[in-house]
């Protein structure tokens, strides 16, 4: 039997030499664990702006870290929508910084090809985050991704999976009068000889809150952009 | 003498079929049923049960002459979780795609009974070849397991085998569908009990 001192010492001794080894390792692998999670968030935006990798080829952080240097641009807008000069998304400290928003805009040789915004909401179990992109006429969806969510595996998680997202490719969320409208998901099929449907998306069946959720916080966040793309859209149209 | 003894050739093999530590002991449930959704990731998992076993059964038993028996779970338990934080920080540094896929679940690796179980039960009784055999052993044991659920539910639940469409598309357009039911929980239930029941059947295995 060992006694108490010689307990108390082990495990202190024991305690300080994992401590140790783990905060060394942490601080050995925090560099690349933080450009992986950077890494990820611009994959949202290139995937969300329709860039993907080919056929099975899986892009690793270099090749994102490039792609998005070569073609997108960021900036941040306020809520006027207009631009915040020398302000880079990155710069934006959630705690200080109210009311200034990012975007990124795709770029193909000096011609735009869309801009990326980021959505976020509640969905059934948690807040959802994601990506929605816009087409240069600022009145279409190119887009849409969510790279954090806790949605059900089967149902509401089908978020995240192509066949959703594809039907988002296309859809307006503005109305013919120029007022925004958002885009709506709709019990099973979207019936396409209906009027709405223009703005309307194949539902998640089984996954009602969480399609409620995506429907209220898409069209909140379109309003917090929307004094810059409605900018957007005068220019395109004139 | 041999590498293997007769005993640690035992220590290795017997928690693959005749002592699985999932299909037999019923431990480490709770993970079977979350990451075998798809096979990389249940690859995945499997890697990280194994080094975690192997790692901490050779440290526990490297420690078992010092560790005061008054303390022992404890000490156990943080060498264990050490173990698994170095895992998932490591994991999150080269492989983000699939840690961000198993989430809490590495961290959970924490409170998986057949780490903990090995560690009490053999790790404090046996030397540390002895009892790195017995981790790799039941690391195994379990990976099997993980790898035969997951093979089923990825065919059956989204008709591919590790990211591959095996599942012709002219099978899903004369109607083919992928049972959701596979995806969620439940369908892990289904057949991790079917593989305990043939695994009975076909070992013999009589109850205690």
């Amino acid at each position: 039997m060992h006694s108490n001192k010689y307990t108390i010492i082990f495990t202190m001794l024991i305690t300080m030499v994992l401590a140790f080894v783990l905060s060394s390792v942490y601080s050995s692998l925090e560099e690349q664990t933080e450009r992986n999670f950077k890494a990820d968030i611009k994959k949202n935006i290139l995937s969300s702006l329709g860039f993907a990798p080919d056929e099975n080829t899986v892009w690793n952080t270099e090749d994102v870290e490039a792609i998005f240097k070569n073609s997108v641009i960021s900036f941040v807008i306020d809520k006027n929508g207009d631009i915040v000069e020398g302000m880079l998304p990155e710069d934006i400290d959630p705690k200080i910084d109210n009311e200034v928003y990012p975007i990124y805009k795709k770029m193909t040789n000096d011609k735009v090809e869309g801009f990326a915004i980021p959505i976020s909401g509640k969905g059934l179990w948690g807040t959802m985050y994601g990506y929605f992109a816009i087409e240069p006429d600022g009145a279409t969806a190119k887009g849409i991704t969510f790279y954090k969510h806790v949605e059900t595996p089967g149902l509401g998680a089908e978020v995240d999976k192509p066949w959703f997202q594809q039907n988002y490719i296309g859809k307006k969320f503005v109305d013919e009068n120029g007022v925004l409208i958002g885009i709506q998901t709709v019990k099973g099929k979207v019936d396409e000889s209906s009027d709405e449907a223009y703005h309307q998306v194949d539902g998640i069946s089984g996954a009602t809150i969480t399609s409620r959720g995506l429907n209220t916080f898409l069209l909140k966040d379109l309003k917090t952009y929307n004094p810059y793309l409605a900018q957007i859209r005068k220019n395109f149209n004139s | 003498m041999a590498l293997l003894s007769k005993s640690s050739k035992a220590a290795v093999s017997d928690p693959l079929m005749s002592n699985n530590p999932i299909s037999l002991q019923v431990l480490g449930i709770c993970s079977a049923l979350a990451v075998t959704t798809k096979l990389d990731i249940a690859f995945v998992m499997t890697l990280a049960v194994i080094a975690v076993l192997c790692i901490s059964n050779t440290v526990i038993s490297l420690l078992r002459n010092m560790i005061p028996s008054k303390v022992r779970i404890i000490v156990q338990l943080s060498v264990i979780a050490s173990m698994v934080i170095l895992t998932d920080l490591i994991l999150q540094a080269y492989m983000y795609d699939i840690s961000k896929q198993l989430t809490v679940f590495v961290s959970l690796i924490i409170t998986n009974c057949i780490i903990m179980g090995r560690a009490e039960a053999f790790a404090m009784q046996n030397g540390p070849w002895k009892s790195f055999l017995d981790g790799l052993g039941n690391g195994l044991g379990y990976g099997i397991i993980l790898i035969a659920v997951a093979f089923f539910r990825e065919l059956l639940g989204s008709g591919t085998i590790y990211g591959y469409k095996v599942v012709p598309e002219a099978l899903y357009a004369a109607g083919y569908e992928n049972m959701g039911l596979m995806v969620l929980s439940p369908g892990a239930f289904i057949i991790l009990g079917l593989i305990v029941w043939a695994q009975r059947i076909l070992g013999n295995v009589e109850e205690e």
